[in-house]
Formats: structure tokens, C-alpha cells, sequence
């Protein structure tokens, strides 16, 4: 079971800012394999949501090579990598993104939609629901939701396209404590039942404890992993 | 995404934002409604002219004297020489009847405290026949009244109505035209409106009394000779020789006529010539204020734009294409002007019928006409304006980078 989902070597991110260079990423390798429990943490500033961007597709890397399950995409163009993001990451943002104007359903329903799945994706959208545990909660707006509700939604709607890989960047960063755990127990239940990979960029010890496997990252690169 | 979904995002997304959409739209309902009606009004003015000259008679000429197509020095004006010349069968077989006319505008015609202004001409008998006129009550004009400078009249059915507030029962009675009394002899047969004003406000007498009380013409001489073909199919015959009567009469054997032969086709080109223009640039107007709506379209898609970055962010994120989001916000641009060009169809649609009914109402019969192809114009010309004005604000959509998208607040 030591198969690489994750597969990075010497990432660099640089932002410039007129004649700033910011270097957020500076040479960071790391490797994340199929099945596993990942916490990314670190202080503020140190490029966890750069990475998470990276290894999401949402972003290039300045140089560096990455492999995501088998497949090198550092160098994919933005259609492919538009497809990829849709079939193979789920991500969960601390904010949680939904579209406000659009039901719960119609919310898990947008993957399957830009994936062009027609046939049962109504289905599809709402047994993703029911995992979460919103079955009573269907056809509701996201203004008439509580954060943790909110936050189930955005996970229905990262797991809907059976992704390799879930990435949720501080998923609790809005939530108490107790919803936190209730969507922490979620996330990693899924791993449990479905296997799918969990990389969590959290500020909370008590989150990170929960995981398989601690990345700490400071200045652009990997400090240590436990 | 299918188009049909595409869609119906499209409306849920403009749905959400009502009043806005709606001022978009009605910039283009304004714009289309002005093109439709324009052409419209344009179109009827046209039928109606038209109309109007093919009522006149396949196979009337007129004659006039000078030529538009040429620089002369010496017209010589047409005379009542040149109409008897042309009445001869054995020169001009093809012409079945000859009428020289001399007219007048804005004659005073006086009744008792009643008065008004309109046209006089001066007839021969002939010219009831190549006119096709007929009086409703009385008599025409006859030989006996040219040539005794009778002071006999026939109104039409509008003068009638001005002076003596009723069409029937007038014979006999007396008139002033420009001062002078002359007996009504007939009245003729209603003609009805045009767009040339009525053609039944007119006074007729015979041609000598005109020429020597009323209008005053050097002796002999006519303003148009109306000459009637044999048939609609002799008409260019008829032409060919009355010009080369004319010709020799003139002595313009060598350089350009100083006379005009215009067939009822000739009038319906020119006509139809001028209010082509007249049309076009009617339509032209109207497009201008279309391509304002299209400004509009193109404004709002900007600030949807801007304002839903986070969304096309997010869009992005879970595997959205540049081409889902460019036909994301190209359905809505297309669909606002597709809405603001049916209604705009329709409220155009109403005015011309409205012009319509007041032109009617105000005497001058005119229908203004909505074609096909009009409708079929204005709802592509404003689909295809949603479209280019909405590819600069959704290829901007398109083209932002889904990390800053997100982040944008
Ligand atoms: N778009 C950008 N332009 C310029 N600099 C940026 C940009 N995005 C991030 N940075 C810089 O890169 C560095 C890493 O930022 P990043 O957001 O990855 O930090 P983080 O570890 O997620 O912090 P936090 O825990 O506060 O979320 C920071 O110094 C930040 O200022
Ligand atoms: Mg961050």
C-alpha cells in the first residue's frame, strides 16, 4: 500500500511583486501515497495554501516536477488541467464556496455537470448528500444552512466524482470545535470507507493529531514529517 | 454542460438580478422597437406611394418639358401645337387619346363666407378620359365650354365639403376662384387619400378660361401633356413616337430633348428610389440606438463579471473549462438581447400599427408594413449583438486564473 497519489519534487513558487520576488515555496519535496491520512501545518506565511493550491491544479508551480496518481501535470495545459482537478481532487476551501443562488443539490451537482455525466447525476448528487447527512436537507440554499451544514455540503460536492485525493484547506478554520470534529470524523470516515487520500492544511493541533501523518512546512520547504 | 442547461443557468442568473436585467433589456427593446417601426413606417409610406401611382394607369405618359438628364439653354415649352401633333393617328398610331393640362397651386376658392386653397387645372374633355375621371353629379366639361371660355367648374368631393359642408346637390351653384364667379357644373367621384394629400381637393375648368382668367399662360402653351397608350403593352411604342413628334416639332434632331416622356413605371423607380434611401436611413437611426442597447449588454456583463469572479473561481476549481464559463456568460448576454429583441419586435410592431392608425385616422391612408424578413433582421441583428458585445466581458471571465479568482474578495 506505499503507492504515490502525491508524487513532489523540489517545487518552487515564486510570486513577484513589481521588483519583490516572494518566494512562498523554495525547493519542497514531498511524498503523499494512496490511502493516507496527510496534515500539512505550519506558522502563517509558510506556504501551506501555495502547496495546497499546487498539489490541487488550481495553480503552477514555478519549477519542480509533480506527479498526481501516475501523471505529470506541472506541465499540463489549462483545459487538461481543468479536467484533472475535476476527475481526480475534491477540494474543501475553510470559507466553503458554495453558490449561493443554488440548492444544496444543484451545488453537488456542478462536478458532474463540467465532468458532462448527464445520465443519474441528480442521483449521484444526492446519495453524495445522504453520505454527508444532509438527506433533509436536499433542497435547500446555502443562506438557509448553518456553517458545519455548509461545510457537509462542499465535502458532498468534493467526494461526488469519486476523487483520488481530497484536499481541504483549513476545513474547520470557520467552524467551534465540536462542528470541526463532526466534519473532521466525516472526512475521515470517508478515508475509511471509501480510501480515498486526505490532505488537511489545519492550525489546529488537535486536528493534525488525528492524522496518519504530520508535514510541517516553514519558509517554502518540508521542516519535518511525523 | 448542454446548451439547454447552459440556459437555464442563463435565466436563473439574470432571474436573480431582475431590475437589472431588465434595464439591460429594455435597452434593447428600445433599439429594436425603433428599428422595427422605422422600417416599418418606411415600407408603408412606400406600398402607399406606390400604390398610389399604379393607380394612375399602366398605360398613361406624361410629358413635361425639359430633361433632367441634360443642360439646355433653350426649352422650348410644350404647346397645345405639340398636343394636337401627337393626337394624330397616322404620327402616332400606338396613342389612343391626348390631354394637354395647365395647373395652378394654392388657388383661393371662395363660397359665400366659406373659403379655402387648393389646386386648379385647366382640362380639355379629353382629360376625364385618360384620367378616368367621373363626376358623381353634374357633367364634365365639354368641347362647347373650352371653347367659349365657359366659367363652369367641377370641384372635388373635399372642396365641395369645405365650401358648401356637403357633396351632393351643388350644380349650379356659384363659386370665386381668385375673385372671379364660376357655376359648378359637377363634382367629381371620390378618389379617396393619398399620400400625395387627397387627390379629391382639386377644382377642374376648362383650359382656355384658366389660361386666360385664372392662371395666365403665353397663348397655346400646356405644362404636361397626359397622352394614353393603346395599351399597357404600347407604352414604349407610344414613347418612341411622341418623342420623335416632338423631336422634329423642337428641332433637337441633333442634342439632347428639351421634353420628358414619363411612364407610370418611370414615377414608381424614382419613387421607389427615393424612399429607399428614405427607408435606409430611417433604419440607420433606429440601429444606432440598437447598438447603444448592445453597449448596455456589454456594461452589465463587465460589472456580472467582476462581481462574480469568486464564483468563476470557484467555477474553475471544480473543473470548469475556459469554454464552459465563455458560454456561461454568453448565454446570458445572448439571452438578454434575445428577450429584449422578441419584446422590442412586438412594442415596434405596436407603434407602426399606431402611426398607422392615426395617419388613417387623419385622412391619409397608409398601412405601415412589418415584414418577415424585418423580424427575422432585428431578432438576429440582436442575438448576434448579445453575442459580440458579451465575447469581450465572458472572455475575461474565461480567461482568470483560478487561484486568484478565489482569492479575490
Ligand atoms: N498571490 C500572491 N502574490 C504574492 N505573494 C503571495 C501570493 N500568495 C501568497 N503569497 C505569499 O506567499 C507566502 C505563502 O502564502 P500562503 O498563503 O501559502 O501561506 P499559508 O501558509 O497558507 O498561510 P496561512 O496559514 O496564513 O493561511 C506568503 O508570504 C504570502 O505573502
Ligand atoms: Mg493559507
Amino acid at each position: 500500500m506505499s503507492e504515490p497519489v502525491v508524487l513532489a519534487q523540489n517545487l518552487t513558487k515564486m510570486y513577484k511583486m513589481g521588483d519583490v520576488e516572494v518566494h512562498a515555496l523554495r525547493g519542497l519535496s514531498l511524498q503523499i501515497n494512496k490511502g493516507e491520512v496527510v496534515a500539512i501545518v505550519g506558522p502563517s506565511g509558510s506556504g501551506k495554501s501555495t502547496l495546497m493550491n499546487i498539489l490541487g491544479c488550481l495553480d503552477h508551480p514555478t519549477s519542480g516536477s509533480y506527479l498526481l496518481d501516475g501523471e505529470e501535470v506541472s506541465s499540463l495545459r489549462d483545459d487538461q488541467l481543468a479536467n484533472i482537478r475535476n476527475r481526480k481532487v475534491g477540494f474543501i476551501f475553510q470559507s466553503f464556496n458554495l453558490l449561493g443562488r443554488q440548492t444544496a443539490l444543484s451545488n453537488v451537482e456542478l462536478p458532474l455537470r463540467y465532468a458532462g455525466t448527464s445520465a443519474g447525476r441528480k442521483e449521484k448528487a444526492r446519495e453524495a448528500l445522504i453520505a454527508v447527512g444532509l438527506e433533509s436537507r436536499i433542497n435547500h440554499k446555502p443562506t438557509e444552512l448553518s456553517g458545519g451544514q455548509q461545510q457537509r455540503v462542499a465535502i458532498a460536492r468534493a467526494l461526488v466524482n469519486n476523487p483520488a485525493i481530497i484536499m481541504a484547506d483549513e476545513p474547520t478554520g470557520n467552524l467551534d470545535s465540536k462542528v470541526g470534529q463532526e466534519i473532521i470524523d466525516l472526512l475521515l470516515n470517508l478515508n475509511k470507507e471509501r480510501g480515498t487520500t486526505l490532505i488537511i492544511v489545519t492550525h489546529d493541533p488537535r486536528v493534525a493529531d488525528q492524522a496518519q501523518r504530520i508535514i510541517r512546512v516553514r519558509d517554502g520547504v518540508v521542516e519535518e514529517q511525523e | 454542460m448542454t446548451i439547454l442547461q447552459a440556459f437555464i443557468e442563463a435565466l436563473e442568473s439574470l432571474n436573480s438580478n431582475k431590475l437589472r436585467s431588465g434595464l439591460t433589456i429594455l435597452g434593447i427593446v428600445i433599439g429594436v422597437a425603433a428599428v422595427i417601426a422605422m422600417l416599418a413606417i418606411g415600407q408603408g409610406a412606400q406600398n402607399s406611394i406606390t400604390g398610389t401611382i399604379s393607380g394612375i394607369g399602366t398605360n398613361l405618359l406624361f410629358i413635361f418639358s425639359g430633361n433632367d438628364q441634360a443642360e439646355l439653354r433653350n426649352v422650348r415649352p410644350l404647346t397645345l401645337q405639340d398636343a394636337a401633333a401627337i393626337a394624330d393617328p397616322f404620327q402616332a398610331p400606338a396613342v389612343d387619346a391626348v390631354a394637354p393640362f395647365i395647373q395652378g397651386s394654392n388657388i383661393e376658392v371662395a363660397s359665400g363666407g366659406e373659403q379655402t386653397r387648393t389646386s386648379l387645372g385647366g382640362v380639355t374633355p379629353e382629360y376625364f378620359g385618360v384620367r378616368n375621371y367621373n363626376v358623381a353629379e353634374g357633367e364634365l366639361i365639354s368641347e362647347e365650354h373650352v371653347l367659349g371660355r365657359a366659367s363652369v367648374a367641377i370641384i372635388g368631393v373635399d372642396v365641395a365639403e369645405k365650401l358648401f359642408s356637403r357633396t351632393e346637390g351643388l350644380v349650379g351653384e356659384i363659386i370665386r376662384i381668385e375673385g372671379q364667379p364660376f357655376r359648378v357644373i359637377g363634382v367629381l367621384e371620390k378618389k379617396g387619400g393619398s399620400s400625395f394629400g387627397s387627390q379629391d381637393d382639386i377644382v377642374l375648368i376648362p383650359m382656355t378660361t384658366a389660361r386666360t382668367r385664372i392662371i395666365r399662360r403665353s397663348a397655346d402653351r400646356v405644362d404636361i401633356i397626359l397622352v394614353q397608350a393603346a395599351s399597357a403593352e404600347s407604352v414604349p411604342q407610344a414613347t418612341e413616337e411622341i418623342s420623335s413628334i416632338l423631336r422634329s416639332r423642337h428641332r433637337t434632331d441633333i442634342g439632347a430633348d428639351d421634353f420628358s416622356v414619363l411612364s407610370q413605371q418611370d414615377f414608381l423607380q424614382t419613387v421607389q428610389t427615393i424612399l429607399g434611401v428614405f427607408t435606409i436611413f430611417l433604419g440607420g437611426i433606429a440601429a444606432i440606438s440598437l447598438l447603444v442597447g448592445g453597449i448596455g449588454i456589454m456594461n452589465i456583463m463587465l460589472v456580472s463579471v467582476s462581481e462574480r469572479t469568486r464564483e468563476i473561481g470557484l467555477r474553475k476549481a471544480l473543473g470548469a473549462r475556459k469554454r464552459d464559463i465563455l458560454t456561461q456568460f454568453l448565454t446570458e448576454s445572448s439571452l438578454l438581447s434575445l428577450i429584449g429583441g422578441v419584446i422590442g419586435i412586438i412594442l415596434g410592431w405596436l407603434i407602426a400599427y399606431v402611426v398607422g392608425q392615426v395617419a388613417t385616422a387623419t385622412g391619409n391612408a397608409f398601412t405601415p408594413a412589418v415584414g418577415l424578413d424585418g423580424i427575422l433582421l432585428a431578432t438576429i441583428t440582436s442575438t448576434i449583438i448579445g453575442l459580440f458585445f458579451g465575447i469581450y466581458p465572458a472572455n475575461r471571465a474565461a480567461s482568470l486564473e483560478p487561484v486568484e479568482a478565489l482569492r479575490y474578495e
